[in-house]
């Protein structure tokens, strides 16, 4: 066992954890954040993104004494302060983004790092961008227009329901 | 009852954004493997690396002895209790009894396929379980396997060697048709026939399945926390069939469902083995799926092997539709997978078209695989496929437009209700409007313009139309029990109004993305005329709901939500008696509009807040004729199925140097009668035109000959990612209300599943015949390599 410490959504925390024990499993079982969601073992689904010092991570593909020291961020800390969605949560909402949930915060991380890089993303952009980031609920039509939305782009012209 | 599609005061018609989405993008929502307790253990499972053999021996002493380590079972442990069963008994041809073998909580004597269970160890960690997992010896002599139906059902090895045959029914729909059937193709003009494969497909709920059982010793009373669209179908399953555990001693709660799409319909043996692994140790038991665990024993769907043919007239019109598919059931029999392939495919079989001779006919086939069953449209994409694909290729040899050819046999407006020749009454629908506005959506007047466009780049542009019509709510239960359901099929709800005039609505149904905590308010409040916002809907609890069959086959809105209305109805009547006695009238004189009980003609009044605060506190009330309390149940068993319908378009560009298709431009026109909310129809359509695209361009379920599942992880399967789907144009407006429910309402979470792989399909080879191609069909999926190989055989 080792000592891991970190800042997670900005309060500092720490550990115990074996050599084997990945990032997810110590944000969820040990710190009880169960929004970062596990739904694959071979790094291919994306429900666990994070931020990793300001980088998307999957957090299943990361040991947590990796972090030892790092600033992560996960999906229980991207609301405002006030508690109200932040502008992406919202765009999601908004635009029905989201069906069951399950991949909902990888895809909301992701779409943090997205707009980071790129304030304006075109759809393929967007596209693109999700390859590692799997829904089954949504056909995805909803997510790239919420993103669109989220990055203060006209949707209008998107197929309408 | 219901108003228009453009209301937007909340009520129905309205496009509330869900409230269930605040838990979900803050990460508050709570999915089963997110519940802890308090002394928890873990269950690892042991699972067979070869497709069939003989257990000769399983010695788990070392495993028993790791540290951490509490308990090991094995088949053994559970030989004396019950099976998991199938819940529809499907009679063959010649009226025997399907083949119906045992299906244990782990295998016993024999593994059946990769990632049969055969043993499970509980230890403190899932680290240690895994580890003790890895030193269970097991001496399990591999026997040949048998994957392919085509060699399962000449026998030779047999997966299961007490029913000594590989076939599991050979079933006729109508069998008293088959004669006239099999005359009226004999004698027909023109008759296409096509051969297809239905591909094999998994379902990938991104949420894998998980299962947490808590033995209370002190009341004998167990907890299952577990992935289920329908806690009461999954307790009773345990507590008549496998486990015995009285069903009032078992709780099942569905918690938040991340995605089923069927598979999570089932009971699998793991919920059996953490219940009793959690009474042996008097401690928490939890198991989650791995993604590669889900792969090779969630329930798989699809995979026909099918021939159909068409006869007509040389003008066009149908004469008979003949099927005969084989449809492959895995190693076992989950819950639904014999009525799947017969009833839930049998009997769509006329499509939506006046065709007056249809037979079907199916063979279930046993094959050294994971069970197959229901996944997101069940039997009805099947049956649209082969119909629908079919259409497309005797146009081509008529020299009839697909659209036309279509439009002269579709079952007319005026024909309601229409009794089809593959034995369903189908209520109402308008197929000429779905196609007229599908044309419009298109463009299918601007197609030719584009075709040449694409040409100059070296593209070869194609369009893809067809109808489709689908069954929901699978009822009434007395006319499934006659084909052989071992269930009822209604639906419950339970409306509470509470002292301060809120409510809290308990449901059947259960919700794993489809929205009814949002949309289920929309219709109590617009009865009742309040705010949504003051209504809750409880679902996912066996303690807390009343009993009702879940969710799947588009059910929910149709069955459960007409229960709601009728428990509803019963509150306004006891509310309106109540409102009569504060207000010193006759119950016959009250209205109830906007929230507000008034004497009729009068300025009397009281609020739908006055009514349920007088009935919790009843002073100065009526005790010998009206009963304290607001609160009512309604079980609900529907007339009829609901028959939504509609018509898809695709249009496709093929690169003639690689083989690869790309979508264009995608259209559904839907009919799901009326709509409760527009934006979560929406939605559910975009989630199974997603599937259906998936389906008919890039997943595929592979197992090699050995019987080893090639396509187990999502590096081997390929999930549909953004990047794969385009946009998709939808409308659902002006729909035919279904006639036989009170809300007017049909299914719709899978109509895109079911509507959209022919679309796909045909525009492809729409897009290889103009580009001069003499390709008829290729199997789903049409992947670069398949669709590069067709145009590149010899003589094409």
């Amino acid at each position: 066992m080792a000592q891991v410490s970190m800042t997670v959504n900005g309060k500092a925390v720490s550990g115990d954890v074996e050599g084997r024990t990945l990032l997810s499993e110590f944000l969820r079982i040990d710190l009880n954040l169960t929004g970062t969601h596990i739904g694959c073992d071979t790094s291919q689904c994306g429900a666990c993104v994070v931020h990793v010092n300001g980088e998307a991570v999957k957090a299943c593909t990361m040991f947590a004494a990796e972090a030892d020291g790092a600033d992560v961020g996960t999906i229980e800390g991207q609301a405002n302060e006030d508690g109200t969605l932040n502008v992406i949560q919202q765009a999601f909402q908004d635009h029905h983004g989201l069906q069951c949930g399950f991949c909902t915060p990888g895809m909301v991380m992701s779409t943090a790092s997205l707009l980071k890089e790129n304030p304006k993303p075109s759809v393929q952009e967007i596209r693109t961008y999700l390859d590692g980031n799997i829904c089954r609920c949504t056909g995805y039509h909803n997510i790239v227009k919420a993103i669109m939305a989220a990055s203060g782009q006209d949707v209008s012209a998107i197929a309408a329901e | 009852m219901p108003k228009d599609n453009t209301q937007t005061d909340g009520g129905i018609g309205a496009s509330t954004l869900r409230r269930e989405d605040i838990r979900f993008l803050t990460g508050e929502g709570m999915y089963t493997d997110d519940i802890q307790l308090q002394g928890q253990t873990h269950a690892v499972f042991a699972r067979s690396d070869v497709a069939n053999g003989v257990i000769k021996s399983i010695d788990t002493s070392v495993a028993a002895a790791m540290p951490g380590v509490l308990a090991v079972f094995t088949g053994a442990d559970f030989a004396e209790v019950g099976g998991n069963p199938a819940g529809w008994l499907i009679n063959s041809r010649d009226g025997e009894p399907m083949k119906e073998p045992k299906r244990p909580v782990l295998a016993h004597g024999k593994v059946r396929h990769v990632g049969d269970a055969y043993a499970a160890v509980i230890a403190e960690t899932r680290a240690q379980a895994m580890d003790a997992v890895a030193a269970i010896e097991a001496d399990i002599q591999e026997l040949p396997a048998v994957i392919n139906m085509a060699d399962a059902v000449k026998g030779g090895s047999l997966v299961h060697d007490e029913i000594e045959t590989n076939v599991c029914f050979d079933w006729g729909w109508i069998e008293d048709n088959r004669a006239a059937t099999d005359a009226a193709i004999k004698a027909a003009p023109h008759v296409t026939t096509l051969e297809l494969v239905n591909n094999r497909l998994v379902p990938n709920a991104m949420e894998p399945r998980a299962s947490t059982a808590d033995y209370n010793k002190g009341t004998g009373e167990y907890t299952l926390y577990t992935t289920s669209q329908n806690p009461h179908l999954t307790r009773l399953l345990i507590s008549a069939f496998v486990l015995g555990i009285p069903e009032n001693k078992l709780r099942v709660i569905a918690p938040d469902v991340g995605g089923g799409f069927g598979s999570k319909i089932y009971h699998y043996g793991e919920e059996a083995l953490v219940l009793a692994a959690s009474k042996k140790l008097k401690r928490p038991v939890r198991w989650t799926a791995s993604r590669s665990e889900s792969f090779l024993t969630d329930a798989h769907g699809r995979d026909h092997v099918t021939k159909i043919e068409l006869a007509c007239e040389k003008d066009g019109t149908f004469i008979a539709f003949r099927t005969e598919t084989m449809a492959n059931v895995g190693a076992y029999l989950s819950n639904f997978s014999t009525v799947t392939p017969t009833f839930l495919h049998g009997t769509l079989m006329a499509g939506n078209y006046t065709v007056p001779n249809v037979y079907v006919n199916v063979k279930a086939v046993f094959t050294n695989t994971a069970p197959v069953d229901a996944y997101r449209g069940a039997g009805r994409p099947e049956a649209t496929y082969s119909i629908e694909r079919v259409i497309d290729m005797t146009a081509r040899e008529l020299g009839m437009d697909p659209v036309e050819l279509r439009r002269m046999n579709f079952v007319k407006p005026d024909q309601y209700p229409y009794a089809s020749a593959a034995g369903l009454e189908y209520d109402s629908g308008n197929y000429d409007r779905q196609m007229d506005k599908l044309e419009a959506m298109i463009d299918r007047d601007g197609f030719e313009a584009r075709r040449i466009e694409s040409a100059k780049n070296g593209k070869l542009r194609g369009l893809g139309l067809n109808a489709y019509i689908e069954a929901c709510g699978i009822a009434p239960s007395n006319l499934v029990g006659i084909l052989g359901a071992r269930v009822g099929l209604y639906d419950a709800a339970t409306v509470r109004v509470n002292a301060t005039g809120s409510l809290a609505v308990m449901v059947g149904a259960h919700s794993h993305g489809q929205g009814h905590e949002t949309a289920f308010p929309q219709i109590v409040a617009d009865m009742l005329g309040i705010d949504p916002e003051s209504i809750e809907i409880v679902h996912g609890d066996t303690a807390k709901i009343p009993f009702g069959m879940g969710t799947y086959g588009s059910r929910s809105l149709a069955v459960c939500g007409s229960a709601m209305v009728r428990a509803t109805e019963k509150i306004i009547v006891k509310a309106k008696k109540i409102a009569a006695h504060m207000l010193e009238a006759s119950d016959a004189d009250i209205e109830l509009v906007d929230g507000q009980f008034t004497v009729a003609g009068t300025d009397k009044s009281v609020s739908f807040g006055e009514v349920a605060l007088k009935a919790y506190i009843p002073h100065q009330y009526p005790i010998e004729d009206i009963e304290p309390g607001l609160e009512e149940t309604a079980f609900y068993d529907p007339a009829n199925f609901t028959y939504p319908s509609g018509a898809y378009a695709c249009e496709v560009e093929v690169d003639p140097e690689t083989g690869k298709v790309t979508i264009e431009k995608f259209a559904a026109a839907d009919d799901f009668g009326n709509i409760i909310n527009p934006m979560i129809v929406t939605g559910q359509v975009h989630g199974g035109i997603g599937q259906g695209i998936g389906q008919a361009l890039i997943e595929q379920t592979s197992y090699d000959s050995d019987g080893q599942l090639l396509s187990a992880s999502y590096m081997d399967y390929a999930m549909p990612r953004a990047d794969d789907m385009p946009f998709y144009q939808v409308n659902h407006d002006d729909g035919t209300p279904c006639t036989h429910n009170p809300l007017g309402v049909k299914g719709c979470g899978e109509a895109g599943a079911i509507g959209s792989p022919p679309t796909v399909v045909n525009a492809v080879i729409d897009a290889l015949q103009r580009g001069g191609k003499n390709i008829t069909h290729i199997d789903m999926p049409l992947t670069p390599s398949r669709v590069w190989d067709a145009m590149n055989a010899k003589g094409v």
